[in-house]
């Protein structure tokens, strides 16, 4: 009867060896970024894999990058487009879920059809337009014009979750408060608002990941006058100076650093939000 | 949302017209999305129907635009280049992510696994980093003036293997994509993941008492009931593909060298719209490539929905 155990055994060490490489492969390459960053440069050449030593420790690459490029103020644009737009969809969605999952009125399925577009069809199809439309409004490099674009774009899905989870709330909830004579605003407002609060972490993660990485909308709506966000600062920063591997490095670092951050605060939420919104 | 005197004069009038509240809980996201998305969507197909004069003014010319983008040197070679590669990137995607999602997710759905929660994260972490610093970290890990790769392939016996991948017209879109895979591979990894966990116990049971192995109820039971989350995740694929930019403006620029070898929908798009170097930008062209793009987008839509969604609810549960 050894057999059978020691197989599974030896079958479950194949499983770790091959997980493990592949974690390996997976991290492997942000880890030789993030920790080049904090080497000097004749270390990053002769030494890519070791960790920074006394000797080799430097922060010379930071010290450039915060020097030579406005990293702070291109971190604020992001955190304020970010937020904003989070904030923004997270408002306008929940009202709008609430309304398409809790009043049968007539075009309601058409009205939720229409709001799905926008999770197949991307809206940088659109860009021609919307960037015509910012330069009528007088938007261009603005930070409201980036809001705009990504609240839009955010809507769709964050209405998809926040109705699914709407409708998981049970009934009685918002009828025994009917019955009490409470307003619908107010229902929504006391009643439903609190118990979202553990869809809002997933929408929000949903939200935040896209925008804070886009490059596209950034390059066409804002590409100067101190409004880039980080993700377009660090391409322009690298563009011209390309062949500073102390600052390069430590720009990738920086931009690495606070989506990792929030990576790890919210691993859970996310992770939960794909694993539970996809199955059906 | 108003303080509390609004509220109430809210209330008190919701009692008369029972649409209003409807309509307030509706207007805000229902405006900005229509503006900032469908609006912009239609115009933009609206506008591939216009050709600007060199005063740039709009003028009405039909499909002029769509004619010269099919059978027009200057446009036709770049669009049907800029086709053929981002078909390349996508079958490259869908192939690779999915087999290696799929191994990654069955070894992860292992009963009692430890570490679980540690490989799935550690896995999933370059899908939430920005696309453009992923290019730019492969770039310099791939780049021969660092030699980081050569220097492991040197340390594992394969020296000879290496190449500048990125720089050469042949291995350039190929390069890329597999970049693009590997920073992806998390999401069908997840999705399958989560579509395993759901198989019922009682069918893998059923099939291991008929004296099923292993192998044999993964690919007999398993394997077909997570099909479905497989098309899913094909078609999510597609969309991103075919709008990718971020990763090949970010890597090889504007022009997606060498001798456009990694150009793709997207950054033909970006091109045609605001130019490059000497080529002045051409935003009537540049709406007609975003429809050509919508439409493309639109058919993959289209077949998913109507033949593969369809035909996989056979097995659905």
């Amino acid at each position: 009867m050894t057999r059978p155990i020691a197989r599974p055994r030896l079958g479950r060490i194949a499983v770790h060896g091959a997980l493990l490489f592949y974690t390996l492969v997976a991290i492997g390459p942000i880890l030789l970024i993030l920790v080049n960053a904090f080497k000097s440069r004749r270390a990053i050449f002769n030494e890519p894999l070791a960790l920074p030593t006394a000797k080799t420790f430097s922060l010379i690459g930071f010290d450039k990058v915060l020097a030579k490029s406005d990293f702070g103020l291109y971190f604020l644009n992001s955190l304020t487009v970010t937020i904003g737009s989070v904030a923004l969809v997270l408002a306008a969605g929940s009202m709008a879920a609430w309304a398409l999952t809790e009043y049968r009125f007539r075009g309601n399925a058409l009205l939720g059809l229409y709001m799905a577009i926008g999770v197949m069809v991307p809206i940088r199809l659109g860009s021609v337009s919307i960037l015509q439309l910012m330069v009528d409004l007088n938007l261009v490099n603005t930070l409201t014009a980036l809001i705009l674009v990504y609240t839009a774009q955010g809507l769709p899905l964050a209405i998809i979750l926040l109705a699914e989870f709407i409708q998981q709330i049970p009934r009685d909830l918002r009828d025994a408060a009917r019955c009490d004579g409470i307003g619908e605003y107010h229902i929504f407002w006391s009643v439903i608002l609190p118990l979202l609060r553990p869809a809002v972490a997933t929408v929000a993660v949903f939200t935040i990941v896209p925008i804070w990485n886009d490059l596209w909308f950034p390059l066409i709506l804002a590409p100067g006058n101190g409004k880039q966000t980080i993700t377009l600062g660090v391409q322009q920063f690298i563009g011209q100076y390309v062949i500073d591997w102390n600052a390069v490095i430590a720009s990738l670092s920086l931009a690495i650093a606070p989506i990792l951050v929030l990576y790890i605060l919210f691993s859970r939420q996310l992770v939960r939000g794909l694993t539970a919104g996809a199955v059906k | 949302m108003g303080g509390d005197v609004s509220l109430a004069e809210q209330t008190a009038s919701e009692r008369r017209r029972p649409w209003s509240h409807i309509l307030v809980f509706l207007a805000p996201a229902a405006l900005i999305y229509t503006v900032f998305s469908i609006y912009p969507l239609l115009d933009t197909i609206r506008y591939a129907l216009y050709t600007q004069d060199e005063h740039g003014i709009a003028h009405f010319a039909g499909l002029a635009n769509f004619i010269d983008l099919f059978s027009l040197p200057v446009w036709a070679d770049q669009f049907r280049n800029a086709l053929l590669n981002n078909l390349i990137f996508f079958v490259i995607h869908v192939t690779v992510q999915n087999i290696i999602g799929i191994a990654l997710a069955a070894m992860l759905s292992l009963p009692k696994l430890f570490g679980r929660n540690i490989y799935r994260t550690l896995i999933f972490l370059p899908t939430m980093l920005s696309v453009v610093i992923i290019g730019f970290v492969w770039q310099l890990i791939l780049s021969p003036l660092w030699g980081v790769s050569e220097g492991f392939l040197r340390a594992i016996g394969l020296p000879q293997l290496f190449a500048p991948w990125l720089g050469q017209e042949s291995t350039a879109l190929v390069t890329i994509s597999l970049i693009s895979v590997w920073q992806f591979v998390g999401i069908p990894m997840m999705l399958i993941y989560a579509a395993l966990l759901n198989i019922p116990e009682d069918l893998v049971d059923a099939a291991t008492v008929d004296g099923a192995n292993h192998l044999h109820v993964f690919f007999y039971v398993k394997l077909p009931l997570i099909l479905p989350t497989i098309g899913l995740v094909a078609i999510l694929t597609f969309v991103g593909n075919f709008n990718a930019f971020d990763l090949i403006y970010a890597v090889k620029g504007t022009l997606a060298g060498p001798n456009f070898a990694s150009d793709i929908m997207g950054t033909f798009f970006y091109r045609t719209f605001f130019g490059y170097q000497l080529q002045l930008g051409n935003p009537t062209m540049g709406a007609a490539v975003a429809t050509m793009m919508f439409l493309i987008i639109l058919v993959g839509v289209m077949i998913y929905l109507f033949g593969v969604q369809r035909r996989m609810q056979r097995y659905a549960l």
